[in-house]
């Protein structure tokens, strides 16, 4: 779990780089320009099967523990542990995974398979090279769409949730006991689970709010 | 602290046995001193039961001195309850007041199986100790005090990981009822030591095998296992024990 959790905190730190370009106010060019590089080098196409790769095992792992642990304690408690020495968040992994599981289809649903399968509005900004419009399907996606915004934010939140404890975690399962990276790991960890995600958040609300042009 | 007595409403988890159901008796207990430890609290109600003619309530203790790692009590939704770095036998009934409603449960989990009202079958975590959990070199006679050097801060550790006394509140909190904490512990403690370096990679080995096959569950690092320890073992100990592990797999003969 932590190895494929470390391997996608790095697609993250692609994917919100990437996804920044669409704050340089230039109608989209070098966000077009950005995403049309990773979807025609090999080398990101390549690293993109490992990324599925890497989903489905963390994926798939996480269940799989979940539904074991869950049957070691065949008679419950009367008073529940609740908040006392954990935090919620790290308790219901599951379901903050759950929750990001589903939004990831809806992602990809919306941008993924249009960009790959589908027929994209192709725009040119070096002559004899055609690149997808992804700008202006993120535009069409929320622009006058409160209810998917929602939906974007909801899984935001979950995955900030999720990093909360995940980012830590994976490290500790990496076996990192020295103090000093420790303490260094959890502030950073802290840092990254609410930057990122808040970036992300921000993507959706600048498109629906027209604060991009 | 000025000494004050309490009329207590006590929910205890009773069952008759390893095969039978077990459910919760109440039990009123009065003019319970606030300088009682919890289980002399249940001395007093035992004592009783016994003058009625009933079974008395059977749960483990020895020293009684925070210790030996007997006492076992889930009390109101904490292992030994609610006071941090102590154990049930220290928790004292100045940490409750007059009209409280206590429930205490045994601690759950598949591998501690109960065998009467709070007593549970802890035997797992020897198997686990039987595993591996020792030094089987030879470390020659006794030497004198100093004679092999190690580093100050690594005793510490070591020693600090050492006062794990395997009273199974790690897995009584833990919602995957997973026994890390204390094998780690155990585990950090021989590992940071010179005297354990020649087995780390056998024992690391064994005993994580053995402890999977006990029935407890994965960690994934919720943390409450450290939060309700009585001896406040570090999770830190876990990364250690992960360090040790990934090393043995990756480079152990078997």
């Amino acid at each position: 779990m932590g190895l494929t959790g470390i391997f996608l905190i790095l697609f993250l730190v692609v994917h919100v780089c990437v996804n920044a370009c669409i704050w340089a106010m230039d109608d989209g060019r070098m966000f077009n320009l950005a995403a049309h590089f990773l979807g025609s080098t090999v080398v990101p196409r390549v690293l993109e099967i490992g990324l599925f790769v890497g989903f489905i095992i963390h994926i798939v792992q996480a269940y799989v523990l979940e539904l074991q642990n869950r049957r070691k304690r065949s008679v419950g408690y009367q008073v529940p542990m609740g908040n006392k020495g954990s935090k919620w968040y790290s308790r219901y992994m599951g379901w903050l995974g759950t929750f990001v599981l589903l939004f990831l289809v809806i992602h990809l649903k919306d941008f993924w398979v249009p960009s790959r399968f589908g027929e994209m509005q192709e725009v040119s900004y070096v002559p004899g090279v055609d690149v997808h419009d992804l700008y202006g399907l993120m535009r069409d996606t929320f622009a006058g769409h409160p209810l998917i915004v929602i939906i974007y934010l909801v899984g935001c939140i979950s995955l900030a949730y999720h990093l909360m404890h995940g980012f830590q975690s994976a490290f500790r399962s990496l076996g990192v006991s020295n103090s000093r990276y420790v303490h260094l790991i959890n502030g950073i960890g802290i840092g990254f689970a609410i930057i990122v995600p808040l970036a992300f958040a921000m993507m959706p609300i600048s498109m629906y709010f027209g604060w991009v042009q | 602290m000025e000494h004050y007595t309490m009329n207590l409403t006590l929910k205890v988890w009773r069952q008759k046995n390893k095969k039978e159901k077990g459910g919760f008796e109440t039990y009123s207990v009065n003019d319970i001193s606030s300088e009682m430890s919890f289980l002399e609290m249940i001395d007093v109600l035992n004592e009783r039961l016994v003058r009625e003619g009933k079974d008395p309530i059977a749960f483990d203790h020895d020293c009684r001195e925070g210790i030996c790692g007997m006492c076992s009590m889930y009390i109101n939704g904490r292992p030994h309850g609610p006071w941090e770095g102590t154990t049930t036998c220290q928790l004292h009934m100045r940490a409750f007041k007059d009209g409280d409603t206590i429930v205490v449960e045994p601690w759950r989990a598949n591998a501690f199986p109960v065998i009467k009202d709070l007593v549970v079958d802890r035997s797992s975590f020897d198997r686990i100790i039987q595993a591996g959990g020792y030094i089987s070199v030879n470390t020659g006679n006794a030497v004198d005090a100093n004679a092999i050097p190690i580093e100050k801060d690594k005793a510490d550790t070591a020693f600090a990981a050492a006062a794990c006394i395997g009273c199974g509140a790690c897995v009584a909190a833990c919602k995957n009822s997973s026994a890390l904490l204390f094998v780690s512990a155990k585990i950090s403690h021989l590992a940071l030591l010179p005297q354990g370096g020649p087995e780390r990679k056998t024992r690391v080995e064994a005993m994580v095998a053995q402890m999977d096959k006990e029935g407890f569950g994965s960690c994934t690092s919720t943390g409450a296992c450290e939060a309700v320890c009585p001896k406040e073992i570090s999770i830190t100990n876990i990364a250690r024990l992960n360090t040790e592990y990934g090393i043995a797999g990756l480079t152990s003969d078997k």
